[in-house]
């Protein structure tokens, strides 16, 4: 059985199953629309949360929030089920099936075997769609790959209840209400303003004032950690930016993109500026990996390598601070 | 960023066959996608954290040369587990799964108990009691 569903790949699979998700059922909506609306662009900082032996950073709201937020704006209705035998959620997901429903799921990283073995580890918010069953394997639109692949039902089993930290838990979601007549603009700037205030949020481990703390931690890690953890912790928060979701700059020009439509759907030219100065502060994201990553190079002037990186993403806080503070004027 | 400064580097994701995709401006100002083969920086990156998971394994697989530490304790790290993830998949505490990381107390666990720790690591039982480090 295969139900009908066209796989379209993006940067970023909550963003992606989304989409494709809604664009299977008549509405288009791309990527940076889905992102902007879901209000996706968010930091956090838990320095006392350790994963793979070092701080957590996260550069996205928890799984599941960006589709419901998106969702609850536009007045689209998600089913969402959850699981506590294995039986049952293989059973439900074939149903759904038979029913030409493709059906979204959140599943653990670890055991897809289709991703190269360094991105593989213990994360458990990554989403994927179900669309099909042949010869006793799961059609899968993964979409961060280029095209669909297969899941024996061992393999989407292990996935599907993985364990640890947000557990999926066997999770399928999949919109049963979506309005005849759909106006984007109240959810946009909704959405906008929700992202303003999570970004500048007077807390200090969230939003610019997060990403400060991480700015000044960095200081102090090599001489209370040592070098080697200090570069294994500096690591961690370039790969949760750049590789797990695209958090840093990835994001950055997701949501850049997401402001140009937003610009011609508001009949708004400030946001079209902001959308290139929200693109630079992207590039100076990447900047900040590409110095985080010559730490590994460099044996000499350690000290001054962590100085530089600090002032770096204090800068960019800084940056980010008064960009929010305009994009909250600016609509 | 433009499209053209969408980095092309080698990567672990040829080894794949996948490609990702990058958001970026063409020369009209428009935003648009276009695929990446990867990034020389992430590159370096993911290779220093194997480099850091590889010698946290060794390190656990001396341990059980030594008779310091039972097969647990490697297959977890190889596993790229912790303990509060392995007791999560054990359905235990971390403190009864710490306790068999004891070679003593790993010898008197019984044939079920190994059993779901082979499943876990998605190896046999025979694997797990007769890994040595060696």
């Amino acid at each position: 059985m295969r139900a009908t569903f066209t796989h379209h790949q993006t940067a970023h699979c909550e963003n992606g199953v989304a989409s494709n998700l809604l664009r299977n059922q008549g509405l288009e909506l791309n990527e940076p629309m889905v992102f902007g609306i879901g209000s996706g662009l968010f930091f956090v900082y838990l320095p006392f949360l350790k994963i793979n032996h070092a701080p957590a950073v996260s550069y996205r709201p928890l799984p599941g929030q960006i589709f419901n937020r998106l969702a609850n704006r536009l007045g689209i209705k998600i089913k969402r089920i959850k699981f506590s035998n294995k039986k049952k959620a293989q059973e439900v997901l074939e149903e759904n099936l038979r029913n030409n429903i493709p059906t979204g799921l959140q599943v653990g990283v670890y055991h897809l075997n289709y991703f190269p073995d360094e991105y593989r580890f213990h994360f458990n918010a990554h989403n994927l769609v179900v669309f099909g069953k042949e010869n006793g394997n799961f059609l899968i639109s993964d979409p961060v790959m280029e095209t669909t692949t297969l899941l024996t039902e061992e393999e989407l089993e292990r996935v599907r209840f993985a364990k640890g930290a947000l557990a999926p838990k066997g999770q399928l979601y999949y919109p049963i209400y979506i309005p005849q007549n759909i106006d984007l603009a109240p959810a946009i700037k909704k959405a906008i303003k929700k992202t303003c205030n999570d970004m500048l949020a007077p807390v200090p481990i969230v939003g610019v004032r997060g990403i400060r703390m991480v700015g000044r931690a960095i200081l102090k890690w090599p001489k209370k950690h040592g070098v080697k953890k200090a570069n294994h912790y500096l690591g961690q928060i370039v790969r949760m930016q750049e590789e797990i979701g695209t958090g840093g700059g990835g994001f950055r020009f997701i949501y850049a993109a997401f402001l140009q439509q937003a610009a011609e759907i508001l009949n708004n030219k400030q946001l079209e500026e902001l959308s290139l100065e929200m693109m630079k502060i992207g590039d100076l994201w990447r900047d900040f990996a590409v110095n985080a990553s010559r730490v590994y190079k460099k044996r000499s002037n350690q000290d001054n390598v962590y100085e530089a990186l600090s002032a770096e993403l204090i800068h960019i806080a800084d940056l980010e601070e008064a960009f929010f503070k305009k994009l909250k004027k600016a609509i | 960023m433009k499209k053209s400064e969408v980095p092309q580097d080698k990567s672990s994701l040829q080894d794949k066959n996948l490609k990702e995709v990058c958001y970026a401006i063409d020369d009209d100002g428009k935003f648009t996608t276009e695929l990446s083969s990867g990034w020389e920086v992430k590159t370096i990156i993911q290779e220093n954290n194997l480099n850091h998971l590889n010698e946290i394994i060794q390190e656990a697989k001396l341990k059980v040369q030594k008779g310091e530490a039972s097969p647990i304790e490697y297959f977890m790290e190889l596993n790229r587990m912790d303990w509060k993830l392995l007791a999560d998949y054990m359905g235990k505490w971390v403190w009864q799964i710490k306790r068999h990381r004891n070679p003593k107390v790993f010898k008197n666990l019984s044939e079920s108990t190994l059993k779901k720790y082979a499943e876990t690591f998605n190896i046999s039982v025979q694997e797990l009691t007769t890994f040595t480090g060696n």
